[in-house]
């Protein structure tokens, strides 16, 4: 399962067709426009409200839908399995003589491989969805939830439609489109039944929605005398006002369009045009998703609308595409719903391609804590079957601090044949698969906390204890002597305790809570020791640990008598600049004026951007101290670290690097800064195998001479 | 309202929308429309006009007389092999430039589905603000079948390069006349 995992990795990143057309879409920008007026939060807000309440009551809404369709002539059945909605579907067909079926899109079907299964019976059924159909000729699974295509190119699906039609095409898009109209046109009046999905189910009246730009819905609703439409549970709501905001969102989410071209609602059978009268049956399939709902953690992924946006702006997603990251359902949030639709067991493997960057959640329309979720999975994959024994361990070393901070030490020794320059850019060979792309840094001859010993500084009344971080201490102990030193400028004391260690965010990443509580207890008392008024960290994920994570953990892991503490420590806790800022706009710290100015362009590191909000104040600080500040693109994408990431998914992880790294580059910008000494070490390891003249500079070493 | 609406309608997709003070010149176009489109009775050129309100003004026996392919019974043969398909709808949505149809008859959706142009009639008065609004005008407690229908037929699935005209029409004509259904409509 392993093996294979890396091969398809290898081979997707192989093909970046679809990275490609992502690209060119330029989804953040379109999305952003046709979101013009609206208060997106406001609406998620509502959304989130809305399918979180009919989540806590999916078997009353599908009982009230089934009375209300029931009531207008609609035949309904609540599947418990997919096995259960393949057979009543089968047996429609059976009893009904049906031999031809169309299709429009509808994931349900996919879950179930219900073509599959209707193939065993000699039906044939096509699909009318022009990407699916595409898939549906090329044999492959979709590769996006909304376009399900994508990740083949114009070029593949010209040869593919000149072999179903036998006559010769060119590429030309819109005539390929054309070429498929007529070959699926005469299918539709042809198929004695039409098989569709539903985005929306409203109980109220008994209503499915379904929203289609194509025109296809329309056509295989209409024209065979038999509808079935297979709806996930999940789908739901009660009212009929209640599909507004669901169909607000969801067209500017998914295809950055105010609504899609077709927007149908069907509440009873209609009379064919020979007058007879039509069949409709809803097929309101469970699936697991009851025991979802009562999953207290789990029950938020039905607030899912499948609008395929946190696909869009994953950047794992972007690079190895749906077909290795997802299975039916896909991204993201196909890992969570793969693992509760399918079976755990294959999104064990899927759940370690996500970097917990967060980008998702934050255009998720459902309001989804989706990395989240992914961890949780993490979480239980790891208490099931226990985390890999090499891995492990490590973890455990690193709770360990002596026995952590010896083997830091002995490896600045041992290291030496491998350094130059303060990078390591060769290692030997069963640890060169890290070093390709990317040097490494050096372990400091020597850390931190040996140097902060020797540092003389003021007395001050106000003191600040500075919190670390392991990379820090060992890796980059500049970066501390710079901080400590602006601090005092502004009349704040530094204290070190010696006692502190990792703050717990490499186990809390990979799943193990339990070691995360635990580095989070071993940090609590030293921290606070000497009753200092603010905690100072200097990287993003840390500051998450501190200010975020610390009480969440310890409460999950029922340590509740810490908890006062917790939060005590996350009340003072300011990343570095963001206290700087701070300092600066009272007027404690006085940037000094007529210094030379210097082009620089900032990485917002995921954590710091999206776990604590903090992307404003290094930007100012970093502007009132002299740096010209050249955004690049994407500066708030992920750089392909994500802690222990770079190690266990190495190929993803350097190409996430390569476009960062470019990204930096067309800026022309003297220095990249970012306040994570895991970024540092990523893009600065990047840009010296590149070559590049750009320096990369924690904020607080570009600050240092910069006051008064 | 009107404006809005037109403008939203117009960036949809393929879609132009025409503005009437009457009737009769909304009928006027519509005839001159048919003619240029050359509408024969021939498949793949038939013009299908579902029942529709604007119909009470439009003497049908002479219009078939001048166009053999024009068809007031709309079967999904003819449909099928229609160039343009006409229909009524019952109200605009300014936000997104979108109308509302009563889908119940098939005819209505066989007219605006099948057929390569589709040449929607919309009373002026009845552009409304946007889905919100709609649903309390439209409720599918009373409606069998209710779709909303922006633009033309559309896809991106090709490398997100957007076609035109992929199971539905490729061209909206929207005709928007001012003093039809003006009873009982409060603005
Ligand atoms: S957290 Fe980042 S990597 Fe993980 S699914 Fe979300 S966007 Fe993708
Ligand atoms: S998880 Fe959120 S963003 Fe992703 S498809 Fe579902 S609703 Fe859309």
């Amino acid at each position: 399962m392993k093996q294979d995992l890396s091969a398809s990795i290898h081979k997707a990143l192989e093909n970046q067709n679809l990275a490609g057309i992502l690209d060119r879409w330029n989804y953040p920008a379109m999305r952003a426009k046709a979101f013009e007026g609206i208060d997106f939060e406001a609406l998620r807000g509502k959304i989130a409200d809305i399918k979180g309440d009919a989540a806590g009551r999916l078997d009353e809404l599908a009982e009230t839908f089934k009375k209300n369709a029931e009531a207008n002539g609609i035949k309904v059945y609540i599947a418990r399995s997919a096995e259960e909605a393949r057979q009543y579907i089968g047996n429609v067909c059976k009893e009904k003589g049906v031999k031809k079926i169309v299709k429009s899109k509808s994931m349900a079907t996919e879950e179930i491989h219900l073509n599959h299964f209707l193939d065993e019976f000699g039906i044939k059924s096509d699909e009318t969805d022009l990407g699916e159909w595409i898939c549906q000729l090329a044999h492959q699974t979709p590769s996006h939830m909304v376009m399900p295509a994508l990740h083949l190119t114009k070029e593949e699906i010209s040869d593919l439609f000149a072999e179903e039609t036998k006559q010769s095409l060119d590429n030309d898009i819109p005539k390929l489109v054309k070429v498929a109209r007529e070959a699926i046109r005469e299918k539709f009046f042809e198929a004695d039944m039409g098989i569709s999905g539903a985005n929306i189910a409203i109980a109220e009246t008994g209503t499915i929605i379904t929203c289609t730009n194509e025109g296809n819905a329309r056509l295989s609703t209409s024209l065979p005398k038999i509808h079935i439409a297979l709806v996930g549970l999940e789908k739901l709501v009660p009212n009929y006002t209640d599909a507004a905001p669901i169909l607000a969102a969801l067209p500017r989410n998914a295809t950055s369009q105010l609504i899609t071209s077709y927007v149908q609602f069907i509440s009873a059978p209609t009379l064919n045009d020979d007058g007879s009268m039509k069949e409709v049956h809803i097929v309101l399939m469970d699936n697991n998703r009851i025991k979802m709902s009562q999953d207290p953690k789990f029950k938020q992924a039905l607030q899912c609308i499948r609008c395929a946006a946190c696909l869009n702006v994953c950047p794992v997603y972007r690079l190895v595409t749906g077909h290795v990251f997802g299975d039916i359902y896909t991204g993201g949030i196909g890992t969570i719903l793969t693992a509760w639709f399918n079976e755990l067991k294959s999104a064990e493997d899927i759940q370690a391609l996500c970097i917990g960057c967060d980008k998702c959640n934050q255009v998720c329309p459902g309001k989804i804590d989706i990395s989240g979720l992914i961890l949780e999975l993490r979480h239980r994959a790891a208490n099931k079957e226990g985390l890999p024994f090499i891995y492990k361990s490590s973890l455990q070393v690193i709770n360990n601090r002596k026995v952590f901070h010896t083997m830091l030490r002995t490896a600045s020794v041992l290291q030496k044949p491998f350094v130059k320059d303060g990078f390591i850019r060769h290692l030997p060979m069963f640890l060169s698969g890290l070093s390709e792309y990317r040097s490494l840094p050096s372990v400091a001859a020597k850390p931190f906390r040996d140097i902060f010993k020797t540092i003389k500084q003021p007395k001050c009344e106000e003191k600040a204890v500075f919190f670390a971080g392991c990379a820090l201490d060992f890796v980059y102990p500049k970066t501390g002597e710079a901080i400590v030193s602006i601090l005092n400028k502004a009349g704040i004391e530094v204290l070190f305790p010696e006692e502190q260690s990792c703050c717990g965010i490499p186990h809390w990443a990979s799943g193990s809570f339990d070691m995360a509580a635990d580095a989070a207890e071993h940090n609590i008392a030293p921290l606070l020791e000497g009753d200092p008024k603010y905690v100072v960290v200097s990287c993003g994920s840390c500051t998450t640990a501190l200010k975020k994570e610390w009480t969440k953990i310890l409460k999950e892991q029922h340590k509740d008598a810490l908890i006062p503490q917790a939060e005590k420590i996350a009340d003072r806790t300011y990343m570095f600049t963001e206290l700087v800022d701070k300092l600066i706009k009272e007027k404690r710290l006085t940037p000094k004026e007529g210094v030379e100015l210097h082009t620089l362009t900032y990485h917002d590191s995921c954590h710091a951007k999206r776990h604590v909000g903090i992307f404003k104040e290094p930007r100012d600080a970093l502007s009132a101290t002299g740096f010209q500040i050249k955004e690049m693109h994407e500066c708030d994408t992920c750089c392909g670290m994500g802690g222990s990431y770079t190690v266990k998914q190495p190929e993803i992880s350097m190409q996430m690097l390569k476009r960062k790294l470019q990204n930096i580059e067309e800026t022309g910008a003297e220095f990249v800064s970012a306040e994570c000494p895991g970024c540092l070490l990523q893009m600065a390891g990047g840009l010296d195998k590149t070559g590049s003249k750009i320096k990369v500079v924690h904020p607080a070493e570009l600050m240092v001479d910069k006051f008064k | 309202m009107f404006e809005s609406f037109k403008a939203r309608a117009e960036t949809s997709g393929n879609t132009e929308v025409k503005r009437f003070e009457t009737t009769a010149q909304a009928l006027g176009f519509i005839e001159a429309f048919i003619a240029q489109e050359e509408i024969k009775d021939e498949a793949g050129s038939y013009a299908v006009w579902a029942d529709s309100s604007i119909l009470k003004a439009l003497d049908k026996n002479a219009m078939v007389a001048k166009f053999p392919g024009l068809h007031f019974d709309v079967t999904r043969e003819l449909a099928k092999g229609a160039k343009i398909g006409i229909t009524q709808l019952q109200w605009g949505l300014a936000e997104t430039g979108s109308m509302a149809q009563d889908s119940t008859d098939v005819e209505q959706r066989l007219a605006s589905a099948l057929c390569w142009i589709h040449v929607a009639i919309l009373p002026t008065s009845k552009i409304i603000a946007d889905i919100p609004a709609f649903m309390t005008k439209m409720h599918p407690k009373d409606i069998k079948f209710m779709t909303l229908i922006t633009g033309a037929s559309k896809t991106a699935d090709i490398e997100r390069v957007l076609a035109i005209g992929v199971h539905g029409p490729e061209r909206l004509v929207i005709v928007c006349v001012d003093d039809l259904e003006l009873e009982g409509v409060a603005s």
